[in-house]
C-alpha cells in the first residue's frame, strides 16, 4: 500500500505540531513532513494539517494572524481545488478565520480554558473523515481551548445544518445531546465542521491526543484511519 | 555619594557594603551597588541558607548534575537524562497574581531548556488563605488564570501539583512551579563563557524598565504598601518564549555555541557575571546594543531589568552568523552585545564610558554567608498540646464534611483549566497519587509528585521535612515508580528571626535524613525567605519534588478501584494519632497537636513492598493515606475508580474511632487485589514483614464501614462524589 503524505503546518506559536505529526508518522505509520509557514512550497503533500497551539501568541483573535501568513494562500489555493485539509483546534481556528470554514469561535460559556475529555458524537459518516466511523457513534477525544465556542448567524446554521456539515457534536458517553455534555456552548453543539465540498474539516477535540490507549483512548485514530483509506 | 541611607534602601548591611569596598578597592558607583544588592541578596546568593544546604545528600550513581546550576539532572537511560527543578514565584504572585504565576512559569521553563531539554512537564505547588475571604479567591483565581495563560499557551502540559489552604498564607501565599524537561544525555549545555574573544549575543525580547528590583523584593518582609511594588513584578510573553524554546533547541542540535545562561533574577547582570564566573573569565559588554523597549534607559536600569523571555549565548567565534539565522528564522533578535575577555572582570559599555568595572568573582562567589542565630520558637509547647475532644455523634456527616474541604476536594475545577494533554505522553490524568508520563519510543515512563504538608512542619519541623519527602516517594511507590532524584522548595519567613532560622535547619535536617534513608539525591532547589507580610510569617513550607522511573509505563497502576469483588488491602499499620490532621482543623478549627510520627525503615519497607508488588501484577489499583485520613482514602479510591464502585469493610483496630477513621499515621498505602492474586499478595507481604489487613471488599454503590461489626459510615457513592466533586466550584460559582 503506497504510504501517503500528510503535510503538518508549523505556524510560530503551534505546540501539537509534534503531536500531530507523532500521531502521523509513529502510530498510524503515515509519510509525514512538516511545512514551515514563511515556505509557499505544500511539498506536494496529499493533506494538509493544520495542528493546535496558540499561532502568533493568538494574542489578535485565536487564528487570526495564522491566517495571513504566507503558507496559507497555499493551502487555501489547495483546498479550493479539492485537497483534503483538516484543522485541530487551532487549526480549526485558522481554517474560520481563512474563510474555508463558516462562522466564528467565542470563549466557552464558562470563560475559562476547558482541558477534558469529551465525547463526540458522529453526525455525518459520508465525509472523507469520517467514513470509517458509524453515525451515531461516539468518540472520546480530549478537548484543550479557550475559544471553542462556536457560532454562526441562524441562516448560516440553517445552510450547514441542510448540507449535512455537521460531522460531530458533542454528547454524552451515550450519544445524548445535551446542554451539560456541550462544554464549551457551541451552536448546535458543533465539534466538528466540513466545507460544503467535503474537503475542509476544523474540529475542537485533538484526535492526535486520542491515539493510543495508552493516553486513554484511541477513538481518534478513526479520523487518520478514514483519510488514509479515502486516499489510498 | 553613597551614604547610610542608600545602603540601607539597596538591602545591603553596613558590613556587607564595607566588604564591597574592600573587595573592589574602591567605593561603588551606583550602577556598581545595585549589582551588588542584587547579586547579594538572599534570593540569588543563598547566604543564610548556605551553610544548611549542605546537609544535603548530592551524589548518587545517576547524577548527572547536583545542585548549582540552572537545573538538576539524572541519567534515566536509554541514553537520556531528566532536566528538572523548582522555584518560588511567591512574592511577586501576591502583588499580582496573574503575571506572577506565569513569569514563575516561564522562569522555571527557561531553566530547563537553557540546559538543551526540551520541557516535558510542569507541576505546581500552591498555598492560599481561606477560600472564605474574597481576597484569597481572586489571587487563587488569578495564580491559576496566569499558571494556565503561560504553560498553555507555551505547549507544556501541567500535569499535576497540590494545593493546601491556611490562614498563614492569606498574605503570603506560595506559588512554587516544578518544571521537568529531556534530552540527549550528551548534549547538555552550561552557563560557560569559555574561549577568549568569543561573541556574547543577546537573544529574546527587548529590554524594558519592568522587574527592576525583583529580586531585591524577594529579600525583604512585605507590609501594608506591598501593592505599590506592583511595577516591580514582570509581565510575560508565552509566544515569545515558545519562540524562544524553538530556536535554542534548534541551536543547541548544532555545534556553534559555548554556552548558554538565561535572564532571570537580576538579569543581564546575573547572567553576564555568572557565566564569566563559571568559567574563570570575564565579560564585556556594550549597553548601546542591547535591544530596548523603552527610550532614555540607564546603565543601572538596563543591568537590573527582569524583562522576561531573554537569554545570554556565547557563541563560538566563527558560528555566531549560523546562531543568528536560526533565532531570525523564529523572528527574534539576536545580537553581539560584547564578547568574552580575560582577567575575570565585568566591564559594561554605556555610550563610550566604561559605568561598571567589577570582579565577577567577588559579586558571585564572595558574599558573606551567614550562620544566623537560632531559637526554638515558644508556641512549639503550647500548640502541640491537645486538649481533651469529643467524637463525631454522625460519622456520615463528618466524612461528607472532610471530602469537602477544600485541602481534600477534587481539583477538577483547577486542572481543567491546564491543558495537561499536550505533548500526548501524560498516561495518568491529574489526580492520581503521582503524574505518569510515557517517554516517547522506550518502555518507560517518568513519575512526578510534589507534597508538602505544612501544618505538620509548623508543630514538627523535623518530622515535616521527613514526611513531605516520605510522602512524595510514598505517592511514587503508589503507581510503581521508583524515586530517582529530588528537588525542593523551601518557603520560610525571615531569617534574620531565630525562631525561622531555627524552623529551617530543623526542616532541612528532617529533608536529608530521609533523603539519605531512601537513598536518593537531592538535585537542586530553591529558597524563598522572608514570607512574612505586616509581621506574619508563613508555616515553614518545604516543598518536595520527587522524580521517579516506572520501568514499564503498561504496569503503572492507578489509585481507582478497578472491580467490584476485589480485595481491600491495608499496607501498614493504623495507630491513634490525631496531631496535625486536616480533620481537627476541619470540625475543631484547631491546628493543633503531635503530627504523625515517621519511622523511615517502616517507611521504606512498605514503599519497596508497594513496589515489588506492583511489579510481580499483584495489586489493581493502590492509593496512599494522607489528608484525611484512612476513611479518606478509601472513599477517594472508590470516587477515582471508573464505575464509582462502593466498598464494604470491617476495621477491627482498638482506638479512638474518629483517630482510626481519620487520623494521618504515615506508611500507609490502600490496594486492592483480584480474588486469584490476593493470597500470592498476602504471601508476598508475610515474607517482606509488611503488615497487609483485608479489610473487605469493593461491592455494590454505597460506602460502608464497620468498627467492630457496628455500621459507622453508610453513604452512596453518588452523595460521597457530590460533596467531593462540587465543593470548589461552589465556592467560586457566581452567585
Amino acid at each position: 500500500m503506497a504510504k501517503l503524505k500528510f503535510g503538518v503546518v508549523i505556524f510560530p506559536g503551534s505546540n501539537c505540531d509534534y503531536d500531530t505529526y507523532y500521531a502521523l508518522r509513529d502510530v498510524c505509520k503515515q509519510k509525514t513532513i512538516f511545512l514551515w509557514h514563511k515556505e509557499h512550497d505544500l511539498k506536494n503533500v496529499d493533506c494538509v494539517v493544520l495542528p493546535g497551539g496558540f499561532s502568533y501568541g493568538d494574542y489578535l483573535r485565536s487564528g487570526s494572524i495564522a491566517a495571513f501568513s504566507p503558507l496559507m494562500q497555499e493551502v487555501k489555493e489547495f483546498a479550493l481545488k479539492g485537497g483534503l485539509v483538516l484543522g485541530i483546534c487551532n487549526g480549526f481556528q485558522v481554517l474560520l478565520e481563512l474563510g474555508l470554514l463558516p462562522g466564528a469561535m467565542l470563549r466557552n460559556k464558562n470563560l475559562k480554558f476547558l482541558c477534558q475529555f469529551v465525547h463526540i458524537r458522529v453526525e455525518n459518516d459520508k465525509t472523507r473523515f469520517s467514513h470509517r466511523a458509524k453515525k451515531g457513534q461516539t468518540l472520546k477525544i480530549p478537548i484543550a481551548h479557550f475559544d471553542g465556542n462556536y457560532f454562526a448567524p441562524p441562516e448560516t446554521i440553517a445552510e450547514i445544518k441542510k448540507n449535512n456539515q455537521i460531522v460531530f457534536r458533542y454528547s454524552d458517553a451515550e450519544g445524548k445531546i445535551n446542554e451539560e455534555a456541550n462544554v464549551n456552548g457551541s451552536a448546535e453543539s458543533i465539534a466538528g465542521l466540513i466545507n460544503k465540498a467535503g474537503n475542509v474539516l476544523g474540529m475542537m477535540p485533538h484526535p492526535e491526543r486520542a491515539s493510543e490507549i495508552l493516553l486513554g483512548s484511541e477513538d481518534g485514530r478513526v479520523i487518520f484511519e478514514s483519510i488514509i483509506a479515502k486516499l489510498n | 555619594m553613597i551614604d547610610k541611607k542608600i545602603i540601607e534602601e539597596y538591602n545591603l548591611t553596613q558590613e556587607e557594603y564595607e566588604k564591597i569596598v574592600e573587595l573592589i578597592g574602591r567605593e561603588p558607583n551606583i550602577t556598581e551597588l545595585g549589582i551588588f544588592s542584587l547579586m547579594w541578596s538572599e534570593h540569588c546568593s543563598y547566604k543564610s541558607s548556605k551553610i544548611h544546604l549542605k546537609k544535603f545528600p548530592v551524589r548518587g550513581k545517576n547524577v548527572i548534575q547536583g545542585p548549582g546550576e540552572n537545573a538538576g539532572i539524572i541519567d534515566i537511560g536509554d541514553g537520556l537524562a531528566a532536566v528538572f527543578k523548582i522555584e518560588s514565584h511567591n512574592h511577586p504572585s501576591y502583588i499580582e497574581p496573574y503575571q506572577g504565576a506565569a513569569t514563575g512559569i516561564g522562569g522555571i521553563l527557561r531553566d530547563i531548556f537553557t540546559m538543551g531539554a526540551r520541557p516535558i512537564a510542569l507541576l505546581d505547588s500552591l498555598r492560599f488563605g481561606p477560600l472564605s475571604k474574597s481576597k484569597n479567591k481572586s489571587i487563587m483565581e488569578g495564580v491559576i488564570s496566569g499558571i494556565a495563560g503561560y504553560g498553555n499557551s507555551i505547549g507544556v502540559p501541567t500535569v499535576g501539583g497540590d494545593i493546601y489552604f491556611n490562614n498563614c498564607y492569606s498574605l503570603n501565599p506560595l506559588v512554587n512551579v516544578f518544571a521537568l524537561g529531556i534530552a540527549e544525555k550528551d548534549k547538555i549545555f552550561y552557563a560557560k563563557a569559555e574561549g577568549i574573544g568569543n561573541p556574547v549575543l543577546y537573544v529574546g525580547s527587548k529590554t524594558g524598565r519592568d522587574g527592576i528590583h525583583g529580586a531585591t523584593m524577594a529579600s525583604a518582609e512585605f507590609d501594608q504598601n506591598s501593592e505599590e511594588k506592583r511595577p516591580n513584578v514582570q509581565v510575560g510573553d508565552p509566544f515569545k518564549e515558545k519562540l524562544l524554546v524553538e530556536a535554542c533547541l534548534e541551536v543547541m542540535a548544532k555545534d556553534i555555541i559555548v554556552g548558554i545562561q538565561d535572564m532571570g533574577a537580576a538579569g543581564l547582570t546575573c547572567s553576564t557575571t555568572e557565566m564569566a564566573a563559571n568559567s574563570g573569565a570575564g565579560i564585556e559588554i556594550n549597553l548601546d546594543h542591547v535591544p530596548q523597549r523603552e527610550e532614555g534607559m540607564t546603565p543601572y536600569e538596563m543591568m537590573l531589568s527582569e524583562s522576561q523571555e531573554r537569554m545570554l549565548i556565547v557563541a563560538k567565534k566563527d558560528k555566531f552568523k549560523e546562531v543568528q539565522k536560526i533565532f531570525s528564522k523564529w523572528d527574534l533578535e539576536a545580537v553581539i552585545i560584547g564578547h568574552v575577555t580575560e582577567g575575570g572582570r565585568l566591564k559594561v559599555k554605556f555610550e563610550g564610558e566604561i559605568v561598571v568595572d567589577l570582579p565577577v568573582d567577588a559579586i558571585v562567589n564572595l558574599c558573606p554567608v551567614y550562620n544566623r542565630e537560632r531559637k526554638a520558637p515558644s508556641y512549639l509547647k503550647s500548640e502541640t498540646l491537645l486538649p481533651p475532644l469529643p467524637q463525631p455523634k454522625n460519622y456520615n456527616q463528618t466524612l461528607l464534611k472532610l471530602l469537602s474541604s477544600a485541602t481534600i476536594a477534587e481539583k477538577e475545577w483547577v486542572y481543567r483549566q491546564y491543558d495537561h494533554t499536550v505533548q500526548v505522553n501524560t498516561a495518568f490524568l491529574p489526580g492520581a497519587d503521582a503524574s505518569v508520563l510515557r517517554i516517547k519510543n522506550t518502555k518507560k515512563a517518568l513519575a512526578l509528585t510534589l507534597d508538602g504538608n505544612s501544618l505538620y512542619s509548623y508543630l514538627n519541623p523535623r518530622t515535616g521535612g521527613k514526611i513531605a519527602v516520605a510522602e512524595a516517594c510514598r505517592n511514587l511507590a503508589c503507581v510503581g515508580a521508583r524515586p530517582v532524584g529530588v528537588t525542593n522548595c523551601l518557603n520560610f519567613g525571615n531569617p534574620e528571626k531565630p525562631e525561622i532560622m531555627w524552623q529551617f535547619k530543623e526542616v532541612v535536617e528532617g529533608v536529608a535524613q530521609a533523603c539519605r534513608a531512601f537513598d536518593i539525591p537531592v538535585t537542586g532547589g530553591n529558597v524563598s525567605f522572608y514570607n512574612d507580610t505586616e509581621g506574619i510569617s508563613i508555616y515553614p513550607s518545604p516543598v518536595i519534588g520527587v522524580v521517579g522511573i516506572v520501568d514499564d509505563v503498561s504496569k503503572a497502576v492507578s489509585p481507582g478501584f478497578k472491580e467490584e469483588g476485589d480485595s481491600v488491602v491495608l499496607l501498614g499499620e493504623n495507630k491513634e494519632e490525631l496531631g496535625g490532621s486536616e480533620y481537627l482543623k476541619c470540625v475543631f478549627n484547631m491546628e493543633k497537636g503531635i503530627p504523625p510520627q515517621i519511622d523511615l525503615k517502616e517507611e521504606k519497607r512498605i514503599q519497596e513492598f508497594c513496589l515489588e508488588a506492583i511489579s510481580l501484577d499483584l495489586v489493581e489499583s493502590a492509593h496512599d493515606i494522607s489528608e484525611g485520613g484512612l476513611s479518606i482514602s478509601l472513599v477517594e479510591c472508590s470516587l477515582l475508580s471508573r464505575r464509582k464502585i462502593g466498598i464494604r469493610l470491617h476495621l477491627q483496630d482498638d482506638m479512638r474511632r474518629d483517630a482510626l477513621l481519620f487520623g494521618e499515621t504515615q506508611s500507609r498505602i490502600v490496594v486492592s487485589s483480584s480474588s486469584q492474586k490476593l493470597q500470592k499478595l498476602l504471601n508476598l507481604a508475610e515474607k517482606r514483614k509488611v503488615k497487609a489487613s483485608v479489610l473487605g471488599k469493593t461491592a455494590g454503590n454505597r460506602i460502608i464501614l464497620y468498627h467492630f461489626n457496628k455500621k459507622i459510615i453508610d453513604v452512596p457513592v453518588d452523595e460521597a462524589h457530590k460533596a467531593w466533586k462540587e465543593a470548589i466550584p461552589d465556592i467560586f460559582r457566581i452567585k
